[in-house]
C-alpha cells in the first residue's frame, strides 16, 4: 500500500495545478453546507441566548425588530426615542424593574451603551479588572474590546462624533476606563458601558465649562447681570471629566424628557409581566412592549425558511459538482489508459491498479477533507464576528 | 528455453490469425523478428509473455507452460522473469528516472526493493550512462536517454527473457547503434534471452537468428 501511496503522491505532486483545482472544488462542496449550518446555528445561539434572558423590552412604537436588534445586539438601526418618563412609569407600576438603555453613540466603532448599574446585575456580569463606573465620564468596557484596542483600567477612550461634517455638533468626550468586564461571549464583549448621564453628556445635554464668574477675559463674557451671564463661543468647554472639573458639569432642561432608546423591563413574575404588557396594548400608546424571544423566533423562522431554500440550492450544486468531479476522474483515467496498459504489460495485477487509483482518490479526498476542516476551524474562530456582521449589524 | 508448440491465435473482432506450429528459442539467444505491419510480431511477444492467451497450443519458458497459469500468476511470472522494452519507451512522466527504473518493484509484491536492488540500479545506470540523470523527470531527457532508462527498468529485476518491441524505432541512427550496444552488453552480462521485433534490417546481422513473419505464416530464415 505504501508503494501505491508513493506513486499516487508523485502523480498528484506532478499534476499539482489540476490537483489543487480538484481539491478546492471538493472542499467547497463539503464546506458550503457545513459552513452555512454552522453560521446559522451560531446566529441562532447568539440571537436566542440574549433574547431568552431579556424578558420584556419597552420602546417607541414602530419596527419591533429594530428595537430588539438595537437593544440586545447594538445594531446600528436606531429605534425612535422614548423618554425617562417611561422609566418612572414602570417604577410607579411596581410591576417590573426598569433598566434604561440609550444606545446611540460609538467609540472607535464600538457601541456606547448608556445604562444603569442594574444592567450588570441583571446580566450577571462580573468586572474582571477595576470597578464599575461611579463618576460622570467613566466607562466599563467589554473584554474583547479591551483586548482588541489594548485598553487597561485608567486608559482613556474617546467617543466618536455622530457626524463628521456637523461643525456645531458636540465635542467628543474623553472617557476614563474604570473597569473591564469578564468575557461574556455576547455582544457586550465589544461594547462600552457608561452611565446614562455620561451618554447625555456625549449628546450635549449636559456639559462642563469654565466658571463664568471667574473669567477675566472681556471678549468671552458678553453680558452679565445678577442672574444671567452670557458668554461668547470662546468659553472653554471641557471634553474630559475629571475631579477638578466634575463640579462644572450640569444638565439643562427637564431630565424626565431626556432620551432613551429602550427599557429592559424585568417583571416580578409572570402575572406582573402580563399586566405590564396589557398596559401597552392601547392604540393611544406611543410606546410598545415586546417579548424579544418571540421577535427573534419569528426572525429565525424566516432565516431558516431561507436556509431550507439555500440547502436545496447547495444540494443541487453539490450533485452537479460531484458529477463534474466524477467526469474529471473518468476522463483523467481515460487519458491515462496508455499508462495503465503499460503497467499491465509489465505485470501489475488489477488489484494493484485499483489500489493505485484508489490511493490517488484517497489522497485527494483526504486533502479536501483537511482543507474543509481547516476552513471550518477558521470560520468557527471568526463566526462570532461573521454572524454579527451578517445577521445582527 | 522458450518452446511454442501448435500455437493458434486469433483476435475475435478481426480476421487476424496467427499459427505457429513449432518455435524453439534457446537460452541466451538473441532473436530478431521481422515482418510486415500486422503480421503478428507484437502479438507473438504478448503470447510469449502471457498478456495474450492462445486459443490452442502451448507457450512454455523453461518447461513452465505460461498459458496454463491463472491471470494473476501470469502477471507475477511476467514481472519477475520478463523485461519489456517498448518503441515509445512507456516511461511515466510524473516519475523521475530513478523512480521509473524502480517502477516494477512498486507495482508488485513479487519483487522486493531493497539495498541490493538499489545498488544494482546504480550500476545499471552507470553502464547505460544515465547515472547523472537519476533525479531528472523523463520529459527532460533525450530520446536516447529515455530508451536507456527503459532498458534499465527492464533489466533491473534480472529477467531471463527480454522482449523488445521496436526498441530502436524512435531513435536516430547514432542513438540506434548506441542503444543496441548497451542492450546487447546488458543482455550478455545477464545471460538473458532477447527477442526483438524490428523493422530495421541494418541491425539484423547483430542477432543470432532472424525470424520473418510473412502472411501470418511463420518462416525461420536462420
Amino acid at each position: 500500500m505504501m508503494d501505491s501511496l508513493y506513486l499516487a503522491w508523485r502523480y498528484i505532486v506532478f499534476n499539482r495545478k489540476k490537483t489543487i483545482t480538484l481539491i478546492t472544488c471538493i472542499s467547497l462542496v463539503i464546506f458550503l453546507p457545513f459552513a452555512l449550518k454552522s453560521l446559522l446555528n451560531e446566529s441562532e445561539r447568539q440571537l436566542m441566548s440574549r433574547a431568552t434572558t431579556t424578558p420584556l423590552l419597552v420602546g417607541a412604537k414602530g419596527n419591533s425588530l429594530d428595537l430588539v436588534m438595537n437593544s440586545l445586539y447594538f445594531s446600528k438601526e436606531k429605534p425612535d426615542f422614548i423618554s425617562m418618563k417611561s422609566v418612572d412609569k414602570i417604577i410607579d407600576s411596581g410591576l417590573a424593574l426598569p433598566i434604561p438603555l440609550y444606545i446611540r453613540f460609538q467609540a472607535r466603532e464600538h457601541p456606547i451603551i448608556g445604562t444603569s448599574l442594574d444592567y450588570f446585575e441583571f446580566r450577571n456580569y462580573k468586572i474582571k479588572w477595576g470597578r464599575a463606573f461611579a463618576m460622570l465620564g467613566e466607562c466599563v468596557v467589554g473584554a474583547e474590546l479591551a483586548t482588541h484596542l489594548n485598553l487597561k483600567v485608567g486608559d482613556n477612550l474617546l467617543s466618536s462624533p455622530e457626524n463628521l461634517f456637523d461643525l456645531a455638533g458636540v465635542y467628543p468626550l474623553k472617557m476614563t476606563i474604570s473597569g473591564i468586564l469578564d468575557k461574556t461571549n455576547s455582544t457586550d464583549d465589544s461594547a462600552v458601558f457608561v452611565d446614562l448621564k455620561t451618554a447625555w453628556v456625549i449628546q450635549g445635554l449636559g456639559h462642563g465649562h469654565q466658571d463664568v464668574k471667574k473669567i477675566e477675559d472681556s471678549s468671552v463674557v458678553l453680558s452679565q447681570s445678577k442672574n444671567l451671564v452670557t458668554t461668547s463661543s470662546k468659553i472653554k468647554q471641557y471634553t474630559e471629566i475629571n475631579i477638578e472639573n466634575l463640579e462644572s458639569f450640569h444638565f439643562h432642561g427637564d431630565p424626565s424628557i431626556y432620551p432613551l432608546t429602550a427599557i429592559i423591563a424585568v417583571p416580578q413574575d409572570e402575572k406582573s409581566a402580563t399586566i405590564l404588557r396589557g398596559r401597552y396594548l392601547s392604540e393611544q400608546q406611543d410606546q410598545q412592549i415586546v417579548r424579544p424571544k418571540k421577535i427573534i423566533e419569528d426572525l429565525l423562522g424566516n432565516i431558516f425558511r431561507i436556509k431550507d431554500f439555500i440547502d436545496a440550492i447547495v444540494l443541487i450544486v453539490a450533485i452537479a459538482m460531484i458529477l463534474a468531479i466524477f467526469l474529471v476522474f473518468s476522463l483523467s483515467f481515460r487519458l491515462r489508459q496508455k499508462e495503465i496498459n503499460t503497467i499491465f504489460h509489465l505485470g501489475c495485477n488489477r488489484a494493484t491498479v485499483f489500489q493505485l487509483i484508489s490511493a490517488e482518490i484517497l489522497i485527494i479526498i483526504l486533502a479536501s477533507g483537511v482543507l474543509c476542516f481547516l476552513s471550518l476551524q477558521i470560520l468557527q474562530h471568526f463566526q462570532d464576528r461573521v454572524v454579527h456582521t451578517l445577521f445582527i449589524s | 528455453m522458450i518452446n511454442i508448440n501448435l500455437l493458434e491465435f486469433s483476435y475475435s473482432d478481426d480476421g487476424f490469425h496467427l499459427s505457429i506450429p513449432q518455435l524453439t528459442i534457446n537460452e541466451a539467444e538473441k532473436i530478431a523478428i521481422i515482418g510486415p505491419s500486422g503480421s503478428g510480431k507484437t502479438s507473438l511477444l504478448k503470447l510469449i509473455s502471457g498478456i495474450l492467451l492462445p486459443q490452442k497450443g502451448k507457450v512454455s519458458i523453461d518447461d513452465v507452460v505460461i498459458n496454463q497459469f491463472s491471470d494473476s500468476d501470469r502477471r507475477d511470472y511476467r514481472i519477475a522473469n520478463i523485461g519489456f522494452i517498448f518503441q515509445d519507451f512507456e516511461l511515466l512522466d510524473y516519475l523521475n528516472t530513478e523512480d521509473n527504473i524502480f517502477h516494477p518493484y512498486r507495482i508488485t509484491r513479487a519483487l522486493k526493493l531493497d539495498a541490493e536492488v538499489r545498488s544494482r540500479a546504480n550500476s545499471l545506470a552507470q553502464e547505460m550512462g544515465i547515472q547523472g540523470k537519476m533525479s531528472r523527470f523523463t520529459h527532460t531527457l533525450s530520446q536516447g536517454e529515455k530508451q536507456r532508462v527503459a532498458i534499465c527498468r527492464a533489466m533491473l529485476p534480472k529477467p531471463k527473457l527480454i522482449l523488445a518491441d521496436e526498441a530502436t524505432g524512435n531513435l536516430d541512427p547514432t542513438n540506434k547503434t548506441k542503444i543496441l550496444d548497451a542492450l546487447f552488453r546488458s543482455v550478455d552480462k545477464s545471460k538473458a534471452t532477447l527477442i526483438a521485433v524490428t523493422h530495421d534490417h541494418e541491425l539484423l546481422n547483430r542477432f543470432d537468428r532472424v525470424i520473418d513473419f510473412k502472411d501470418y505464416c511463420l518462416q525461420d530464415v536462420a
